[in-house]
């Protein structure tokens, strides 16, 4: 029997310019106190990586910036509640959490 | 020595131009921040390696980069910009009253004093101040808060406070310019503020001098004649002898008066270049001919400059925030254009060269002029 995490090593993938804005070349993993929801792990996110603060949902509302989405396991979670908890995959590290930009503009 | 360090804005990239005083041959650095919008660049007067950029884009948002060599490297600073207290409205292009909204930073003033203040204008039209190198924002909400604020209406590229004026001889008179609610003042550091539009005339408004709503495009002036700006409207080139209290039209013999971009001479306070567009509807130099336009006399009185610059089938235009004077002896005239040249004249404007051809189109230019 596993003993119940408290934090959990979460892979994250952002997109191009999110990356170079990270300065980071790939993934990056970031560690997330449970429960591991859409808001747990932005927030674990934005305070590794303070750059990205307002890069990918609003300073003050939270709300996704409009050509951001959100992926994870196949499904596409970009309307899911903020604090709805992300799979198990996510959580356990076994699958990214993608941060996608919207294919616009020309 | 003296160099001259040229920070150019563009829709892709921000690039960094250098040369010495002879402004002959050119070292170009970037893209920095590619892909970005690049709004504006601008160093401090008195620490030139402490640079502000506006880096924007429309999946990521805004941001704020900062430099303190010159901009080899960056950091990015704060980019949290939220009005003070409850937004409101302000008009929409339809007469509606429409919510305040924040979309991106068009220009950014670092103090004359300290390197760690910067003011910034924003779309919708607001002025942010920062006193700690750009991590924390706070609105100078005075402006925005002024009765006519609920009328004021975006121009067609959005209600942008693209223009700002800090008086060396007076620091606490600041001017602003907003597409297309006018030009106003503050007397008392940016408490307060007044328009200072009397004397323009904009015919398509309801009324054609109210005290806002017009679409002044840029303001400028002389360090050693603050109240003497000029300005060019949608339409027409002004000038005001008294803060801006009263207008007056000196356009004259130009070609069209309508433009983006004005500048003053590094030396000379009463001479100012402009570079005319045809018209509203066709946003490029008339007949094809690309001039810059000089005044000697403040006005009334312009000359066309044409020596190395293109005079034949050109159609780029020259936006509000792309032209720039260094202080050398012989004053350098510098503007970038949207088809990606940055030109530059050593010579105050008599003979023009290209810097670069090819970049992506110029949002801004200005100059640094390093001793």
């Amino acid at each position: 029997m596993s003993s119940p995490r408290s934090h959990c090593a979460v892979r994250v993938a952002l997109p191009y310019h999110l990356r170079n804005l990270a300065r980071v070349d790939s993934e990056v993993e970031i560690d997330v106190a449970e429960p591991v929801t859409q808001r747990t792990l932005l927030n674990a996110l934005e305070t590794k990586f303070p750059m990205l603060r307002g890069t990918i949902r609003d300073h003050v509302t939270h709300k996704r910036r409009p050509f951001l989405r959100f992926f994870a396991c196949g499904m596409d979670l970009s309307l899911e509640p903020p604090d709805s908890l992300l799979p198990e995959e996510v959580a356990a590290g076994a699958e990214p959490y993608l941060v996608v930009g919207a294919i616009a503009g020309g | 020595m003296t160099d001259v360090r040229v920070l150019v804005g563009t829709r892709k990239g921000a690039f960094i131009l250098t040369s010495d005083g002879k402004r002959q041959n050119w070292r170009v650095d970037g893209p920095h921040f590619a892909g970005f919008e690049m709004y504006h660049l601008k160093g401090s007067p008195v620490d030139p390696n402490r640079l502000y950029a506006s880096q924007s884009s429309g999946w990521f948002g805004q941001l704020i980069q900062r430099s303190n060599d010159g901009g080899k490297s960056w950091d990015t600073v704060g980019n949290e910009f939220t009005y003070d207290g409850i937004a409101g409205t302000h008009t929409w292009y339809d007469g509606t009253p429409h919510p305040w909204e924040f979309k991106r930073v068009w220009h950014l003033e670092p103090s004359l004093t300290d390197p760690d203040t910067v003011y910034a204008g924003v779309e919708d039209a607001a002025l942010f101040k920062s006193t700690d190198g750009g991590t924390n924002w706070l609105e100078l909400s005075g402006l925005r808060k002024h009765n006519t604020g609920p009328s004021w209406q975006p121009g067609a590229g959005g209600m942008c406070l693209h223009t700002i004026l800090l008086d060396p001889s007076n620091p606490l008179r600041i001017y602003v310019a907003i597409s297309a609610a006018g030009a106003f003042r503050t007397d008392d550091g940016g408490v307060t503020w007044k328009p200072i539009n009397k004397g323009l005339v904009s015919d398509f408004m309801p009324d054609p001098n109210g005290e806002t709503g017009h679409c002044v495009h840029r303001i400028a002036f002389h360090p050693s004649k603050p109240d003497v700006l000029f300005m060019q409207k949608h339409w027409d080139v002004m000038r005001t002898d008294n803060a801006g209290d009263l207008w007056t039209e000196v356009s004259d013999n130009l070609p069209s008066d309508f433009g983006f971009p004005i500048d003053v001479h590094a030396h000379e306070p009463e001479t100012i270049y402009v570079v005319p567009i045809k018209s509203d509807s066709e946003h490029f130099p008339p007949d094809g001919k690309l001039r810059v336009y000089r005044s000697r006399t403040g006005g009334n009185e312009w000359e066309a400059l044409t020596n190395g610059l293109p005079q034949q089938d050109c159609y780029v235009n020259v936006l509000r925030d792309a032209m720039a004077v260094d202080s050398l002896d012989s004053c350098g005239v510098y503007f970038g254009t949207t088809g990606g040249q940055v030109y530059v004249s050593a010579d105050n404007g008599d003979k023009w060269a290209p810097i670069v051809r090819d970049l992506p189109a110029v949002l801004s230019v200005e100059v640094q002029t390093l001793q």
